[in-house]
């Protein structure tokens, strides 16, 4: 399995040289998405805390960093960990509050959705940072405001963030840290029981995923050159983020990056032939169907079922 | 501020059926319909098709409106939630989830983006009241949301099906081993849910305008409600649903109206900070 | 020497004294069973014990160490471990991961921690089934593994709740078995039992409890016959009939 995986990187790494461009912007997608679907996952799948407000991590990483940007003159790449870091603090703020007051299941959801929604409304009526219409980011090209005229570029900046996440998230998985989420997942009050402080647990999670994300939030402003806060802050980015994990496999390795090449194809395939404007919803009644379809059918995933059935068909038996 | 005041009463009464309808399928089968909002955008468009197509005023298709909810509610339970019932909660939050984004956009992709309201001549009506204007239309909607929930009450505690929803709600097992079709109690429960913001929509449909995004802020509106009431209080919600439109409405005199939402998820924050079992819960989720 | 005291424990709930005014006290190495009749408030006292209640009143003082107000995680790492009632395994989580989750709390690392999980499951007897997902188990393998749990946590003090509730004959003595060789390597033990026979047999002391207070304490043998312990059992028409 390990070899599959180098192989697989190695051939991430080589296929820029053959891709078109239009491929390459696809790939890139495909790895964004699968970096904000892994941050997430380490909260929403490892520790099994449904978080459905994380685009909020988003838009302050973004927002931040082109603040920053344009009123410090900040280089960006700092400015990300700084975004990082506000973003991580918010996380913060949403899991002391949930946490500590016991927010579970359905409240721990509406807590997130809560946050994320008044830090769009708030964002969107400072005119400070641009108000409803947004912020642009003039094209400069220069490498030092994280701009590049090479689009490859952001191909590997974006493998590079997809990769630092899943090796974080299997860094977690192999030790205390991850055994502990995935018992409190299972039973938190018997984690409890035998010993592991579930809050600080969550918490933690909660930081190290928001942190992430928020990072993603600068690469997301500065690769498309603007931001608005119902995009970057709003419900539906939210739903793309967790819709790869879910899709994939909550709370293992692969899954959010299987999730990600599997739905981020499909979704541009239906943004290009169901066209634009009020059918831009279009994507994501298919993502509703699909969740429901995951719950009903395929609950813990694609990924585990793929490793089953793989597992079986080379004879072995669990 | 005293025309705030009664405003808001008279909205709530809107609030409180929409309320009612939530708490009564969370109390009887311990789910927490994320697609309310939704469902009763569905409601609205439907009497606006009503309206415009059939030329049927909203004040008398609402019946119509909560008619179609019920069925789609009842799908919704029978088909999709029956079979998580065991199933984590985590399960059954992504699922309803996925239903609220299925039919918000389905929404968008037949009515697009742009609000939309719902021609009606008791809309512009208003008569004096003492001090106070009173829009006809919200007096009406007032009135007939009264008159529902208390249907609603009848039907629960006076006939036999609502007794035995109640039942299950109460002891599932209990009810099962008495030969109740828990199943089907369920799906009614679900159905009635439904229906009940189908009417809700219905009758908002002249006074609010509307899009599909605002499901979700309708819902946001039934679950504080429906928690500052206490889940599966049907009392709790409604008292709650007067309570919560009268502090928006209030809010909204002071505040700008893109403020409203930015109230409304505060306040949602404190209520879920401070909740533990509402006003009247008897317990807790 | 003691290793536990508790001193005046309550407990309400509403109008309900779950504990009254509780003494109990266990020595090192000791022991110690708890019985009463049904709603007798022995659970609670393994809540309160287990930092998972906060008693209204009272001291817990374990090993010299006040612990009231402590998270049951706290406690549970100063030496006290507990099963529940109602086993609670992580259900998608093979035997040994279940028992490495308990076993981390004394091994921080996790290779180490799997290679404590695998002794002490293998203690319990659940060795040839350690790759088996613990929702597949069987009532009597998933009481040793909440038991395996507990012990890998590596206590001075174990709390017992109804082990054997649920098991068959055979089974039981398989228990009692086990229990007796964790006893004999140290680890003093506070259980709650229905079944007389397994209590009489494995505890040195008995306390029994009855609305929440003790009406009795001692020997096996004294309990048995003991007049209040008869009456809060069987009702009062018994303690005259009972035999001397």
């Amino acid at each position: 399995m390990k070899w599959v995986l180098v192989a697989g990187v190695l051939a991430l790494l080589a296929l820029p040289a053959v891709l078109s461009s239009y491929a390459l912007t696809l790939f890139i997608l495909i790895f964004f998405y699968g970096f904000l679907g892994q941050a997430w996952n380490i909260v929403g799948g490892y520790a099994g805390q449904l978080s459905a407000g994380h685009a909020a991590f988003v838009g302050v990483g973004g927002y931040t960093a082109t603040m920053l940007s344009i009123e410090l003159g900040l280089t960006p790449w700092v400015g990300m960990l700084i975004g990082g870091v506000l973003a991580a603090l918010l996380g913060a703020i949403i899991g002391y509050l949930g946490f500590r007051f016991g927010l579970r299941g359905f409240y721990f959801v509406l807590l997130t959705v809560a946050f994320a929604e008044i830090c769009r409304v708030a964002v969107s009526n400072i005119d400070a940072l641009g108000g409803p219409l947004g912020l642009y980011i003039t094209f400069t090209g220069n490498p030092r405001q994280f701009q590049f005229q090479d689009g490859r570029v952001y191909y590997y900046i974006a493998l590079a963030l997809m990769l630092v996440a899943t090796l974080t998230a299997w860094a977690i998985e192999r030790r205390r840290f991850g055994i502990y989420l995935a018992a409190i997942r299972e039973d938190e009050a018997a984690a409890e029981a035998l010993g592991v402080n579930a809050f600080k647990y969550k918490m933690l999670a909660m930081v190290v995923s928001s942190f992430l994300t928020g990072l993603g939030g600068t690469f997301y402003a500065f690769y498309l050159f603007s931001l608005q806060p119902n995009t970057l802050f709003g419900i539906p980015l939210s739903v793309e983020i967790i819709i790869r994990p879910i899709v994939g496999g909550a709370g293992t390795l692969l899954g959010p990056i299987l999730g990600s090449f599997i739905l981020t194809p499909l979704a541009e395939i239906s943004r290009l032939y169901l066209g634009q404007g009020g059918l831009h919803g279009a994507h994501l009644i298919a993502y509703g169907v699909l969740l429901i379809g995951v719950v009903l059918f395929l609950p813990e995933g694609v990924y585990p079922r793929l490793r089953r059935a793989l597992a079986r068909r080379s004879g072995q038996t669990r | 501020m005293l025309q705030g005041v009664v405003s808001g009463l008279l909205f709530g009464g809107v609030y409180s059926l929409m309320a009612v309808g939530l708490t009564l399928i969370f109390g009887v089968m311990r789910v927490v319909n994320f697609a309310h909002g939704d469902m009763m955008v569905w409601g609205m468009y439907l009497a606006y098709v009503l309206a415009t197509r059939a030329g049927i005023d909203p004040y008398a298709s609402f019946l119509v409106c909560a008619a179609a909810l019920f069925a789609l509610g009842f799908v919704v339970q029978r088909g999709l939630v029956d079979r998580i019932v065991d199933a984590p909660h985590e399960m059954q939050i992504l699922l309803m989830l996925g239903v609220a984004l299925v039919l918000e956009n389905v929404a968008l992709v037949a009515f697009g983006p742009e609000p939309t309201r719902v021609r009606s001549p008791l809309a512009s009506a208003t008569l004096w009241l003492g001090p106070v204007f009173v829009d006809v239309a919200r007096l009406v909607t007032f009135l007939v949301a009264v008159a529902l929930t208390t249907a609603l009450w009848a039907f629960l505690f006076r006939t036999d099906l609502g007794r035995t929803i109640r039942a299950a709600a109460d002891n599932t097992y209990g009810a099962l081993v008495v030969g109740t079709d828990v199943r089907r109690v369920y799906a009614v429960a679900f159905g009635v849910g439904a229906a009940c913001v189908g009417a809700a929509g219905a009758l908002v449909s002249p006074i609010l305008p509307f899009q599909p995004p605002t499901g979700l802020s309708l819902s946001v509106a039934s679950f504080n409600i429906v928690i500052i009431g206490g889940m599966g209080s049907l009392l709790g919600a409604f008292v709650g649903g007067l309570l919560v439109s009268l502090a928006e409405s209030l809010g909204a005199v002071f505040l700008k109206p893109s403020l409203k939402e930015l109230f409304s998820f505060s306040l949602l924050i404190v209520i879920l900070l401070i909740r533990p079992a509402g006003l009247f819960g008897r317990r807790s989720a | 020497m003691s290793l536990l005291v508790a001193r005046g424990l309550s407990k309400r709930f509403g109008g309900l004294h779950a504990v009254a005014r509780l003494d109990m006290e266990i020595a090192r190495g000791e022991m110690l069973g708890l019985i009463g009749p049904n709603g007798a408030g022995k659970t609670t006292v393994f809540n309160l014990l287990s930092g998972f209640l906060v008693p209204d009143a009272g001291d817990i003082v374990l090993d010299g160490h006040s612990i009231v107000g402590l998270p049951p995680h706290a406690i549970c790492r100063l030496g006290l471990a507990r099963t529940f009632q109602i086993v609670r395994p992580f259900p998608r989580m093979t035997v040994l991961e279940n028992v490495r989750v308990g076993a981390l709390a004394r091994c921080p690392r996790a290779p180490e921690a799997l290679a404590r999980a695998r002794e002490v499951v293998a203690r319990v007897g659940l060795g040839p089934r350690e790759r088996v997902a613990a929702g597949a188990l069987t009532l009597a393998d998933r009481k040793r593994l909440e038991l395996a749990r507990a012990l890998a946590t590596g206590p001075t003090l174990l709390l017992l709740d109804e082990v054997m509730a649920g098991l068959n004959p055979t089974e039981i003595e398989t228990i009692i078995q086990l229990i007796r060789a964790i006893h004999a390597s140290g680890v003093s033990i506070l259980l709650i039992e229905h079944n007389m026979r397994a209590v009489m047999a494995l505890s040195q002391r008995i306390v029994v409890l009855s609305f929440g207070e003790r009406i009795a304490e001692g020997a096996p043998a004294e309990i048995a016959h003991h007049p209040k312990v008869v009456e809060a059992y069987l009702g009062e028409e018994y303690v005259r009939a009972a035999p001397a």
